[in-house]
C-alpha cells in the first residue's frame, strides 16, 4: 500500500513538464516564476524514457499531460499500457487496467512536499518551491535551465536532482536523477 | 375450605408464605442480571442460528468499537487521535487499535517481501516454467514503463516475476479510510476516526463497559479543548442499553410506584392498609424474579422493567380485598370471609385467565418472551394467593379503609347511563377493525432492529462512521468449522477458490480470508515444491529472458532468494507476530472447545445494491471442491438470519397468543357454561384491544412482538373488570365454588347491577394499572414503551367498554 503510493507519487514527478503559452522573456528566477504563474493551464504530449541500470535499453512511454492552475495535474499514458494519473489538490488518483487507487498526498509526507513543490513550479509559486528545494536558474529567456535540489534528506533519498529545460514560459524537458544512477527524461511538446 | 384456612390454618399459611419469601430472597440475591441481546437469541438454535449467535456474541464485529473525535480544529483532532491511540495501545484489554498510523508497516513489508514465495497464491510450477517466468518478467517490464516505474524498478533484480507486487495488491484491496496527515478522518473531514478491537467478547458487557471506560478516561487525559468523543459499535451500544434500561426501570418504576402509593394512601387513608396492600405485590415481584432466575439462569433488564409495571396489576387483588370486603353488611359476620365467598371466585377466574394468557408465552422460542411469561405467571399467582390466603390473617380486625360507597354510587349512575353508548362502541370497533384490515400488510414490523434499544441517532452515527472507516459490518459470511487450524485453513482455501469464481462472475465484490494472511501448510509446501533448484532456475531464466533487454548478471539476488526460500520451513502464526497479517489471522480465526472456526466475510458490490444472493453463494460453494471430512462450510447472511429469526418469533408469538386466547375462552366457557356470558366478558376486551391497536397504527407505529405482549396484558387485566361487570349483572357470588351451575346464576340475575364499592375498587385498580404500565410508554427503550403504550390506554378502554357493554339493568 505505502509502496504503491510511492510508485504513484514517483510517477507524478514525471508529469510535471507542462507547456504553457509564451509570455515575457525571463532572465531571473522571479521573472520565470511570474511568467509561469501567468499561464494558468496547458495541454501537451509527452514522451518519457527511463534509463535503468539492469536494462540494456531505456523503457519508453508516451501520452498527454494537462495542468490546470493552481492545483490540478493530469497525466494520461497511452503507450505501452493505458494509465491515468490525476493529482487534484491533496488527492492522487491512479487508474491502470481495472485497478483504481485513490491516495491522500498527506499520507506520504516524505514525498508530499516534493510533489507539491513540483506542482508549484508549474504554478509559478516560488515561495512554496523554496521551502523544499534549492533553486538555481541558468540561461536566457529563449533557453533556460532550472535545477531543483531537495533540501530534505528524506526526499533526497529518492530523487537527487530535477532539471527542467524550457523556453519562455514553456517547460520542454524534465530530467529526474535518482540516487544510484538511474534517471528518466521526459520531453514535452505543447499542443495548440 | 375457606373456614378452615381462616382459623386453624392461619399460622400455617403465614409460615409457608414467610418461608417462600425467604427462598425467593435467596434466589434473587444469587440471580445474575443482564441487558445484552441474549433475550433476543433463540433458545434452541439451528446450525445457522448458532453461527449467528456465536457471531453476535463473540465474532469479529462484536468486538469492534468505532471511535470518533469531533469538534475542535483539525490539527487538534489529529493530535488527540494519535495520543489516544498511543495510550490505548498500551492497554492490554485492546487487541488492536488502528487510527491510520502506519503501525508495523515496515514489518508487514518485510514479511511480504521475505516470505513472498510462501504467501503468493500465484506461485505454482507453471509460474516457474520458462513460459511462466517470461510472462512474469514481461509484466514487470511493462510496469517499468508506467508512472510507477521508477519505484517498482528497485525490486526487479530480487523479484523479477513481481510476486511482491501481486501480494501487495491482494492484501491492500480492501477499502481504505480517508486520512489526513496519516490519521484516519471522516469523508467530510470533520471527525478523526479510530477502530479498537477488544479482548472482551461483545456479549461480555462488563468487559465491554471496562473497555468503554478505558477509552473515555484515556480521551479525558489527552483531549484537546473543544473536542468530543463519539463511541459506537456493539460493545458501547450494549453498555449504553444496559445503563438506559437500568435508568428507565429505576426512574419509571419509582414514579409509577409513587403514584400507586399516593393513590392507595388517598383512598385507604390508612398507612397500615397501604403497607399490607403492598405485601402481595412485593411477594409477587420477588417470586417473579426468583422464578425467572431459576428457570433461565439469568434475568434480563427488560423483564425487570416489565415486572415493575406488573405491580400495577398485582396490587389490584388487595384493592379488591380491602374495598369490597367493606361492603359486607354487619349481619354477614366476618367481612373478609364474606369477600372470599363472594368475590374470590371471580378474581380466581380473572387470575386464571391471565395465567392462561401468559402461559402461551412460556412456549415461545424467544427467551425474552418466555421470561416475561414466566415472570407474569409466577408474579400474578403469588400476589393472588398471598391476597387470598395470607393477607386476611394479617389484617387487623378493626381495619377500615375509607368508605367509597358515595363516589361508587355516582359511578353507578354513570354506568347506568353508559349503556346508551353501546352503539358508539360497536361503531368504534367496526372502524378499528376496518382500519386494521386496510393496513393489514404493513401492520407488523418484521425487523429485529425495531426492538433495538439503540437510539436512531446513534445507529445513524454508527452507520456513518462504519462507512467512513470501511469497517466490516460483516453481514455476509462464509463460516468454516474444522477440527484443526490447518484443516480450517485448507477449507478456507477451497472456499476461496469457489468465491473467486463467484467474484469473477460479478456475484460478489470481494472477500477476506485468514488463509490469505496465513496459507495452509499444505499450500505453502506446494508452493515451495514448485520452486526449481538453482541450476535449473538459472537455465530457465536464461531461456525466458532470451531476446529481452535485460542484463542477466543483475539478477543474482533473485537466484539467491529463491534458493533461500527453498530451504525455509512453512510459515506459522508465530512467524507473523507483530504484523498486520497476524491481526488478519486473529480477527478471522478462532478456536473454542477444540473446533476451529474461520470466517470469510464477503463484500457485496454497490452495483447489486450492496446485497448478495444467498442462493448464488451456496450454489458456488456446493459447486466447488467439497471440504475435507470433519470440516464444514456454511454461508450466513447475518441480517437476513436475524430478521428471519425475529419473523419466526413473531409468527410463533402470534400463534401462541391465539392459542392462549383459545385457552382463555375455554376457561370462561367452563366457568360460566354460557356462550352468551363468555361473549359478554370477551367483547369489551376485544373492542379495547382493537381500538388501542388501531390507535397505535394511526399514530404511525408498526407493531412489534412486544405490542402483542401488551395485548395479552390488556386481556389479562381487562378480564378482571369484565368479569366483575358480568358478575354484577348476576347475583353476587355467582361463581361460588363448586357450583358453576346455570340455575344458580339465573337466580341472581334479576337483582343485577354492579355494587358501588366494587365499581370504585375497579376504578382504583384501573388507575394503578395505568400508573404502573402507562408510565412505561415514556421509556426510551422501545420494548418497554411498546408495552406501556398498549397496556396504559388498553386498561382504561377495557374498563370503560366493560361498563358500557355490561348488561343493562
Amino acid at each position: 500500500m505505502s509502496l504503491f503510493g510511492l510508485r504513484c507519487l514517483g510517477a507524478l514527478l514525471l508529469a510535471i513538464g507542462l507547456a504553457a503559452p509564451a509570455a515575457a522573456a525571463p532572465l531571473g528566477l522571479g521573472q520565470l516564476m511570474e511568467a509561469l504563474a501567468a499561464s494558468p493551464h496547458g495541454t501537451a504530449t509527452f514522451t518519457e524514457k527511463k534509463y535503468i541500470s539492469f536494462l540494456e535499453q531505456p523503457v519508453e512511454s508516451s501520452g498527454t499531460l494537462r495542468f490546470v492552475a493552481p492545483a490540478r495535474l493530469e497525466k494520461n499514458t497511452l503507450k505501452p499500457t493505458a494509465e491515468s494519473l490525476v493529482l487534484d489538490g491533496a488527492v492522487l488518483t491512479l487508474e491502470r487496467g481495472k485497478r483504481k487507487q485513490v491516495l491522500q498526498l498527506k499520507d506520504y509526507p516524505e514525498i508530499a512536499g516534493m510533489i507539491e513543490s513540483i506542482r508549484a513550479t508549474l504554478a509559478g509559486d516560488r515561495r512554496a518551491l523554496e521551502k523544499v528545494y534549492r533553486l538555481s536558474l541558468q540561461g536566457t529567456t529563449a533557453r533556460w535551465t532550472l535545477v531543483l535540489e531537495p533540501l530534505d534528506p528524506r526526499v533526497a533519498r529518492m530523487v537527487t536532482r530535477i532539471r527542467m529545460d524550457g523556453a519562455q514560459a514553456e517547460v520542454r524537458t524534465v530530467e529526474i536523477q535518482q540516487a544510484g544512477g538511474d534517471y528518466s527524461i521526459m520531453t514535452i511538446e505543447a499542443m495548440p | 375450605m375457606t373456614r378452615r384456612s381462616l382459623s386453624s390454618g392461619s399460622g400455617i399459611a403465614v409460615a409457608v408464605w414467610l418461608l417462600f419469601l425467604l427462598a425467593c430472597v435467596w434466589l434473587v440475591s444469587r440471580a445474575s442480571f443482564t441487558a445484552d441481546l441474549s433475550a433476543f437469541l433463540p433458545r434452541s438454535p439451528t446450525q445457522e442460528q448458532q453461527l449467528l449467535v456465536d457471531q453476535l456474541k463473540s465474532g469479529v464485529a462484536s468486538r469492534l468499537i468505532l471511535i470518533g473525535i469531533e469538534g475542535g480544529d483539525p490539527a487538534a483532532r489529529l493530535r488527540t487521535s494519535r495520543e489516544l491511540a498511543a495510550r490505548l495501545r498500551t492497554d492490554a484489554q485492546f487487541l488492536h487499535i488502528a487510527n491510520g498510523e502506519m503501525q508495523g508497516m515496515e514489518r508487514d513489508r518485510q514479511i511480504l517481501l521475505d516470505k513472498r514465495y510462501l504467501l503468493s497464491p500465484a506461485v505454482n510450477p507453471e509460474r516457474f516454467s520458462v513460459e511462466g517466468l517470461r510472462a512474469g518478467i514481461n509484466d514487470s517490464l511493462d510496469l517499468l514503463a508506467s508512472s510507477a516505474g521508477l519505484f517498482s524498478k528497485a525490486l526487479l533484480p530480487r523479484d523479477p516475476t513481481g510476486e511482491f507486487m501481486q501480494l501487495l495488491e491482494a492484501m491492500g484491496n480492501s477499502a481504505q479510510p480517508q486520512s489526513d496527515d496519516g490519521v484516519w478522518v471522516a469523508r467530510d473531514g470533520q471527525r478523526a476516526l479510530l477502530l479498537a478491537r477488544t479482548r472482551a467478547e461483545g456479549a461480555d458487557i462488563d468487559g465491554q463497559a471496562t473497555a468503554v471506560a478505558a477509552i473515555r478516561s484515556a480521551f479525558q487525559a489527552v483531549e484537546a479543548p473543544g473536542t468530543r468523543l463519539a463511541l459506537t459499535g456493539p460493545g458501547p451500544f450494549s453498555v449504553n442499553a444496559r445503563a438506559t434500561i437500568k435508568d428507565d426501570v429505576t426512574r419509571l418504576s419509582g414514579i409509577g410506584m409513587a403514584i400507586i402509593v399516593g393513590l392507595l394512601l388517598l383512598v385507604y387513608r390508612s398507612p397500615t392498609a397501604l403497607m399490607l396492600g403492598l405485601l402481595p405485590v412485593l411477594s409477587g415481584a420477588l417470586a417473579g424474579v426468583a422464578a425467572v432466575s431459576l428457570g433461565f439462569g439469568v434475568v434480563h433488564g427488560i423483564t425487570l422493567g416489565f415486572g415493575t409495571a406488573l405491580i400495577g396489576e398485582a396490587v389490584d387483588y388487595s384493592i379488591y380485598l380491602f374495598m369490597q370486603s367493606e361492603q359486607a353488611d354487619a349481619a354477614a359476620g366476618d367481612p373478609r370471609r364474606h369477600w372470599i365467598a363472594t368475590y374470590w371466585p371471580t378474581i380466581r377466574i380473572g387470575v386464571l385467565t391471565s395465567v392462561f394468557g401468559f402461559a402461551s408465552l412460556l412456549f415461545s422460542g424467544f427467551p425474552g418472551l418466555a421470561q416475561l411469561g414466566l415472570y407474569a405467571i409466577s408474579g400474578l399467582l403469588t400476589a393472588a394467593l398471598v391476597t387470598r390466603f395470607v393477607l386476611p390473617h394479617l389484617l387487623p380486625a378493626k381495619l377500615r379503609v375509607r368508605d367509597v360507597s358515595e363516589p361508587g354510587r355516582r359511578l353507578q349512575a354513570w354506568v347506568a347511563r353508559a349503556g346508551g353508548l353501546r352503539g358508539g362502541v360497536w361503531l368504534l370497533f367496526a372502524a378499528a377493525c376496518a382500519l386494521l384490515a386496510v393496513k393489514h400488510d404493513s401492520l407488523w414490523n418484521r425487523e429485529l432492529a425495531a426492538l433495538s434499544p439503540v437510539p436512531l441517532a446513534d445507529q445513524q452515527l454508527d452507520m456513518n462512521m462504519r462507512a467512513d472507516l470501511g469497517a466490516p459490518d460483516v453481514r455476509y459470511l462464509v463460516v468454516v468449522t474444522a477440527p484443526s487450524e490447518e484443516a480450517a485453513l485448507v477449507a478456507s482455501e477451497r472456499a476461496a477458490e469457489a468465491l473467486e469464481k463467484l467474484q469473477a462472475a460479478g456475484g460478489i465484490d470481494g472477500f477476506e480470508s485468514p488463509a490469505r494472511y496465513l496459507p495452509s501448510q499444505a499450500s505453502q509446501r506446494q508452493r515451495l515444491a514448485s520452486l526449481p533448484a538453482d541450476a535449473e532456475l538459472r537455465q530457465r531464466f536464461a531461456a525466458a529472458t532470451a531476446g529481452l533487454p535485460l542484463r542477466a548478471d543483475r539478477f543474482e539476488p533473485f537466484f539467491a532468494e529463491v534458493a533461500h526460500a527453498r530451504s525455509q520451513p512453512p510459515l506459522t502464526r508465530q512467524d507473523l507476530a507483530g504484523s498486520s497479517l497476524a491481526e488478519g489471522v486473529d480477527a478471522l480465526m478462532m478456536e473454542s472447545g477444540g473446533r476451529w472456526t474461520a470466517l470469510l466475510p464477503l463484500r457485496a458490490s454497490a452495483a447489486n445494491q450492496h446485497l448478495i444472493d444467498a442462493a448464488q453463494v451456496r450454489a458456488a460453494l456446493t459447486a466447488g471442491k467439497p471440504p475435507a471430512a470433519g470440516s464444514k462450510l456454511v454461508f450466513v447472511d447475518i441480517k437476513g438470519e436475524t430478521d428471519r429469526l425475529y419473523a419466526g418469533y413473531l409468527q410463533e408469538a402470534i400463534l401462541l397468543s391465539l392459542a392462549g386466547l383459545g385457552a382463555i375462552l375455554l376457561l370462561l366457557l367452563l366457568a360460566t357454561r354460557s356462550l352468551r356470558r363468555v361473549f359478554r366478558i370477551v367483547a369489551p376486551l376485544a373492542v379495547a384491544v382493537a381500538v388501542v391497536i388501531a390507535g397505535l397504527v394511526l399514530a404511525g407505529q408498526q407493531l412489534t412482538i412486544l405490542h402483542l405482549v401488551g395485548m395479552l396484558l390488556v386481556v389479562a387485566v381487562g378480564s378482571n373488570y369484565a368479569l366483575f361487570f358480568d358478575q354484577g349483572s348476576f347475583d353476587q357470588g355467582s361463581f361460588d365454588q363448586g357450583s358453576f351451575d346455570q340455575g344458580h346464576f339465573d337466580q341472581g340475575s334479576v337483582n343485577g347491577g354492579i355494587a358501588p364499592r366494587t365499581l370504585a375498587s375497579l376504578l382504583l385498580a384501573t388507575t394503578t394499572t395505568v400508573a404502573g404500565f402507562g408510565i412505561l410508554a415514556f421509556s426510551s427503550v422501545p420494548v418497554l414503551s411498546a408495552i406501556g403504550a398498549t397496556v396504559g390506554p388498553g386498561a382504561i378502554l377495557a374498563l370503560v367498554f366493560s361498563a358500557i357493554l355490561a348488561r343493562a339493568t
